[in-house]
C-alpha cells in the first residue's frame, strides 16, 4: 500500500466552497445573458384548450414567449427512456407539452426575460385554459379495473410486467414450510432534495456553431449523448456539456430533463446565452422522485427458523412518463436484491411498472436496493417475533456463511465477498446489544416504551458488466473511462468519466494515481465534469466512481507506469528486466542500488523531448482506459438502532445509532465515514420524517421544505460509524461502494426499532413515516390508547 | 418604484438602486456578483442563503435589500481577512463538515453567529443552533463536530 490510499487526506476541493467560490451552474454569469422561465401545469391531468400569452409577450423586458408547438416545430425531439424490459410501453415525453398535462409541474410554457423577475412576472402573466381530466395516482390502484388512464394508449396504465427467480422452488418452500409470515407494506414516495436546485444555462456560437449547455448533472455525457440523438439534434462534435461543482445528487441529477433541451434551444432561438434556475418549488415537484412501491409478500420457514422461500409481488410507480432509467430501479436493482445477506433457495419476485398523474420516479440513493432491503428486514422481524425468536440471532443463523461467497443467488446477482456474521458480531459488540435488551427489559418494567431495531443489508454498487446490463434492458454501457496524462514537468492530469457532487473525487482519486505512481498528491489535479476536456464516460451513481472510474485509472496507471519503467531502464543503459520502479518514489533504479536512479520528472520530459528514447518507442506519457467491470460489488452493513417513543406526544426519540459497514478497501476512511453517516440520516429520514404525498386529484402535498420534511440537525444524537473490510476480489483497488449503503440499512434498522418499542401495545405495522400521528393511529387501532 | 439603498457589504460601502421586492440574496449575488451565498429554497426553510446583518445571522431570502439599507452585510466572501481563512471555515476543511458544499456557506455563517453568543457551545446546542440549516449531505455529523472544535479552538 502506499502513503495515500487507506488515509484521510484532507479534501483538496474544500478551500473553494468554505470561501464561497464553488462554481455551481446558477452563479454562471454570461454576457448578454437571458433568463428563462417555465409555466408548469397546476393541474394533475388536463387537456388545454387555449392559452393567451400576450399579456406575457407585451411586457416590457420579456424577449419572447415559446409554447409545446414552437418547441415540436423547431425540432425538438421526446425525451427517451435508456432502460427498457421486454415489451415496455413508454408514453411520449414531449419537451413542452401541446394539448394535455399528466403531471403537476409538467411544462406548459416558457418565457424569456431580460430580468429573472420580470420572467417570473411574465410566467403568471400567461392564462391556460384547462379541462379537468380524472386522475390516478396509486401505483397499485392505476391497474384497477376502471382506474383513468394516465395514456389512452397504455392499457391498464401498466408499462411492463418484470419477474425474476425460481418460481418452482419457491412454490415448494411454501408447500413445505413449517412457518409463513406474510406481509403488506408501502414503501412511500420520496423527493431527493439535493440542496442546489436544478439548473441550466447555456451558449450558442453561431460562428463555428457550437453550443455549450452548462447543466446541474451527474453525468455530463450521457447526457450529451441524448441531446445529440434525441432531443436537440446537435452533433456531439459542436456540443460541449459542462456539469460544474454540482450541489448534490443522490440519483436526481442523472436523468436527462427538459430544461436541459429549452435552455440551449432557447439561447440558439433568440442568439443570446441563456439560464433558468430551479425555485426549490419547482425541483420539488419536476425532479424525478423515488421509491413508491405498494408489495405484498410472504417468507416461509421451518420450524427451526431457517429461511426457505420468498415471494414477492410489488406495484413499482413510475409516474406521468418514464424518466431516463426508470424501469431499471423496480427490477434489476430491487427483484434481485430480494435474497438479502441470506440463505435461502426459494426466491421468487414479480413487479408491475405502472403510470399515474404523479411527477416521474426514478432512482434515488438506493434505488430498488432500499425498497428491497425494508422489506426483506422487515420480514425478518416479523419471523422473529412468531418464532419467539431474538432478531439478530435470527438473522446471525441465517446469514450466508463466509466460505460460501461467492454466492450465487436465486435471482441473478453473485455476490463477491462477505462476511455477514462478522458484521453482525461486531455491531452487536459496539452497540452492547445484552446491555441494550436489558435497559429495553429495564425501560419495559417502568412503563417506557423502547425499542431496538436490527438489520443486516445487502447493497449491490458499481453498476455494471456492460454485456448483462444490456441483456437486462440497459440502451448504454457501464464502463468508465480515465486518462493518466504526465506533462513534461512531471504534473499529472487525470481525466475521469466520473463526476464529484460531494462525494470527493479531486482528492480520492488524486490519492488511488499519486500511490500507483509513486508522486506527491499535490502533483496529481483531477478534471471532471466536461465534454470538452475529459474522454466520454458513463458518470456517478450506484455507488460506482471508486469502483469503476477508479479502476480506470488504475489500469492508466499501470500503462504510464511500464512505459516509465522503459524510458527509465534505456536511460540507466540497463536491460528492462534488471531495473524496478520504485512506487513510493517514483523513481525507476538498477535493481539493488537504489541511489543511481532516474526521477519520475526526468523521465516524464525524456518522454517529452523524445531525444533519447528507447528504439521504436513513441514520444509522450498519456494513457487512457476503459474499464468494464467484471461484477458488481456487494457492501454490506449491520446496524443497530435504539430508540424510545413519548407515550404523551408519540415522537420517537433515536437514543443510539450503531453503524457497522463493510464496503471493502477504503481509500479514504474520513469520506467514507461522512458518505455514510450522510447516507444513514437519509434513511433516518424516510423512517421517521419524509414523504412525497399527493392528494387522490394528483396535487403534490409536500412542494416545497415547509411540507416535505428533510431530517435538521437535531434529529440524531450522533452516529457510530465502524467498519470491517471483505475486500471486493475483482477490482484492482478492491473497493465496494459506500454512497448508498447508509440509505439501504437505516430506513428499516429505524423502522424495526420503533416497532418494537411497540410490540408490548400490540402494534405489528405502520406505514412510513413513522410520525407522530401514525403512530398515535396505529396505537388507537390497536386498542391501546393511552 | 426604485429606492436607493446604501449598504456597507464586507467592509465596501455599495450604493444601488433597487426595485421594491429585490431580495437581498439576489441583490448580493446578481448586482454585487457574490454568488458565494447560494439560495437553495423559496419558503426560508434551508439556510443555505444566511449572512451576517448587523452581525446577526439572517436567511437573505427574507429579507429585502431596502431592508438592509444602512446596515453592514457579511458574506462568506468577507468573513476571513485577505488571504486566509476564518476558524471557523478552516474547523469545516480539517473536520469534513461539507460534502457537495451549496448549503456550506450558510452553515458557517450560522455558525460564527452561534459561536459568537456561545462561544463553548455544545454538541447538542449545536444541533439546536442549526437546525434553521438543511444540509441534504453530511449527516450533520462533521458540520457539529466542525463547530463545536471551532468554539473549543477559540474562534
Amino acid at each position: 500500500m502506499g502513503r495515500y490510499v487507506g488515509t484521510s487526506v484532507k479534501r483538496v476541493e474544500d478551500p473553494r466552497f468554505i470561501q464561497g467560490k464553488g462554481r455551481y451552474v446558477a452563479n454562471i454569469q454570461l454576457p448578454g445573458m437571458v433568463h428563462v422561465a417555465i409555466k408548469r401545469s397546476p393541474e394533475a391531468h388536463a387537456r388545454i384548450t387555449g392559452m393567451d400569452t400576450s399579456a406575457a409577450s407585451a411586457m416590457d423586458g420579456v424577449l419572447a414567449v415559446f409554447t409545446g408547438q414552437d418547441f415540436k416545430d423547431g425540432g425538438c425531439g421526446s425525451l427517451p427512456c435508456g432502460w427498457l424490459v421486454p415489451d415496455t410501453k413508454v408514453p411520449d415525453r414531449p419537451i413542452v407539452v401541446t394539448d394535455r398535462v399528466c403531471h403537476v409541474g409538467d411544462s406548459v410554457a416558457v418565457v424569456v426575460a431580460e430580468d429573472p423577475y420580470v420572467a417570473a412576472d411574465a410566467v403568471e402573466a400567461i392564462e391556460v385554459d384547462y379541462e379537468p381530466l380524472p386522475t390516478v395516482v396509486d401505483a397499485r390502484g392505476a391497474m384497477d379495473e376502471g382506474a383513468p388512464l394516465v395514456h389512452a394508449e397504455i392499457e391498464d396504465n401498466v408499462s411492463y410486467h418484470w419477474a425474476l427467480g425460481d418460481q418452482e422452488a419457491c412454490d415448494k418452500a411454501f408447500a413445505e414450510a413449517d412457518e409463513v409470515v406474510e406481509i403488506e407494506l408501502v414503501n412511500q414516495r420520496l423527493i431527493p432534495t439535493a440542496m442546489e436546485p436544478r439548473a441550466a444555462a447555456a451558449q450558442w456560437d453561431g460562428a463555428s456553431e457550437e453550443m455549450t449547455v452548462w447543466t446541474t448533472s451527474q453525468n455530463p455525457h450521457p447526457i450529451r449523448l441524448l441531446l445529440s440523438a434525441f432531443t436537440l439534434g446537435i452533433p456531439e462534435s459542436k456540443l460541449r456539456v459542462i456539469s460544474p461543482d454540482v450541489g448534490g445528487g443522490f440519483g436526481s441529477k442523472i436523468f436527462h430533463y427538459p430544461e436541459e433541451v429549452i435552455v440551449p434551444w432557447v439561447a440558439r432561438q433568440v442568439g443570446r446565452p441563456a439560464r433558468w434556475v430551479a425555485t426549490r418549488t419547482e425541483s420539488q415537484m419536476t425532479d424525478s422522485q423515488g421509491r413508491d412501491h405498494v408489495t405484498v409478500a410472504r417468507l416461509a420457514m421451518t420450524s427451526g427458523g431457517t429461511f426457505t422461500g420468498l415471494d414477492v409481488e410489488t406495484w413499482a410507480n413510475q409516474g406521468a412518463y418514464l424518466s431516463t432509467f426508470a424501469p431499471l430501479i423496480p427490477t434489476a436493482l430491487y427483484i434481485t436484491l430480494l435474497s438479502g445477506n441470506y440463505k435461502m433457495p426459494g426466491v421468487f419476485g414479480k413487479v408491475h411498472g405502472t403510470l399515474t398523474n404523479t411527477v416521474p420516479v426514478d432512482a434515488y440513493r438506493g434505488a430498488g436496493r432500499p425498497e428491497a432491503a425494508y422489506l426483506v428486514e422487515r420480514l425478518v422481524d416479523l419471523a422473529a417475533a412468531r418464532l419467539g425468536r431474538d432478531p439478530l440471532d435470527l438473522r446471525r443463523q441465517n446469514a450466508i456463511p463466509k466460505e460460501d461467497f461467492p454466492y450465487q443467488t436465486p435471482v441473478a446477482f453473485l455476490y463477491d465477498s462477505g462476511d455477514y456474521d462478522r458484521l453482525m458480531a461486531k455491531a452487536a459488540d459496539n452497540a452492547d446489544y445484552a446491555g441494550m435488551r436489558a435497559a429495553q427489559a429495564d425501560a419495559r418494567g417502568q412503563g417506557k416504551l423502547r425499542g431496538v431495531g436490527v438489520v443486516c443489508c445487502i447493497e449491490a454498487s458499481g453498476p455494471a458488466p456492460s454485456a448483462v446490463a444490456g441483456s437486462l434492458g440497459s440502451a448504454v454501457g457501464f464502463w468508465e473511462s480515465g486518462e493518466v496524462r504526465v506533462h513534461p514537468t512531471g504534473q499529472i492530469s487525470v481525466f475521469t468519466g466520473s463526476h464529484a457532487h460531494g462525494q470527493g473525487h479531486e482528492t480520492t482519486l488524486a490519492q488511488v494515481v499519486a500511490d500507483e505512481l509513486g508522486v506527491p498528491i499535490e502533483s496529481v489535479e483531477v478534471v471532471h465534469g466536461d465534454t470538452g476536456r475529459v474522454n466520454f464516460g458513463m458518470g456517478t451513481y450506484g455507488s460506482r466512481s471508486a469502483c469503476v472510474g477508479g479502476s480506470a485509472l488504475v489500469r492508466s496507471a499501470e500503462k504510464v507506469r511500464a512505459k516509465v519503467l522503459q524510458i527509465g531502464a534505456h536511460l540507466l543503459e540497463a536491460a528492462e528486466e534488471d531495473v524496478v520502479y520504485d512506487r513510493d518514489t517514483g523513481r525507476v533504479h538498477v535493481k539493488g542500488s537504489p541511489d543511481s536512479g532516474k526521477d519520475f520528472g526526468e523521465m516524464a520530459f525524456a518522454a517529452y523531448t523524445a531525444h533519447n528514447l528507447p528504439e521504436g518507442m513513441e514520444p509522450g506519457l498519456d494513457f487512457t482506459s476503459f474499464y468494464d467491470p467484471e461484477n458488481f460489488t456487494f457492501p454490506a452493513s449491520s446496524h443497530i438502532c435504539e430508540v424510545e417513543v413519548c407515550s404523551d406526544t408519540w415522537e420517537v426519540r433515536i437514543l443510539r445509532y450503531v453503524a457497522v459497514d463493510d464496503v471493502g478497501k477504503v481509500i479514504n476512511p474520513m469520506i467514507v465515514e461522512g458518505q455514510l453517516q450522510g447516507g444513514i440520516v437519509q434513511g433516518v429520514g424516510q423512517a421517521l420524517t419524509e414523504i412525497g404525498a399527493y392528494s387522490d386529484d394528483g396535487q403534490l402535498l409536500s412542494g416545497t421544505l415547509l411540507e416535505y420534511a428533510v431530517p435538521r440537525a437535531d434529529l440524531l444524537p450522533g452516529i457510530e460509524v465502524d467498519r470491517i473490510e471483505t475486500p471486493s476480489p475483482h477490482n484492482p483497488l478492491g473497493v465496494k461502494g459506500a454512497g448508498e449503503m447508509g440509505t439501504i440499512a437505516a430506513t428499516p434498522a429505524v423502522a424495526n426499532a420503533v416497532l418494537d418499542a411497540l410490540a408490548p401495545l400490540g402494534v405489528t405495522h405502520i406505514e412510513l413515516p413513522l410520525t407522530p400521528e401514525r403512530i398515535w393511529r396505529a396505537v388507537q387501532a390497536a386498542g391501546n390508547g393511552a | 418604484m426604485s429606492h436607493r439603498v446604501r449598504i456597507s457589504v464586507n467592509g465596501k460601502a455599495e450604493e444601488a438602486d433597487v426595485e421594491s421586492r429585490l431580495l437581498l440574496c439576489h441583490f448580493l449575488r446578481d448586482q454585487l456578483g457574490l454568488t458565494g451565498t447560494n439560495v437553495g429554497c423559496d419558503t426560508s426553510q434551508c439556510g443555505s442563503c444566511t449572512v451576517l446583518m448587523d452581525g446577526k445571522a439572517v436567511k437573505s431570502c427574507t429579507i429585502l435589500a431596502v431592508q438592509a439599507d444602512g446596515c453592514d452585510v457579511t458574506t462568506i466572501e468577507g468573513l476571513a481577512g485577505a488571504g486566509g481563512l476564518h476558524p471557523v471555515q478552516q474547523s469545516f476543511w480539517d473536520n469534513h463538515g461539507l460534502q457537495c458544499g451549496f448549503c456550506t456557506p450558510g452553515m458557517i455563517m450560522t455558525a460564527v453567529e452561534i459561536l459568537d453568543r456561545q462561544p463553548d457551545a455544545s454538541d447538542a446546542d449545536v444541533r439546536h443552533g442549526l437546525e434553521g440549516n438543511i444540509c441534504r449531505c453530511t449527516g450533520y455529523e462533521n458540520i457539529v463536530k466542525s463547530v463545536v472544535a471551532a468554539g473549543a479552538r477559540g474562534s
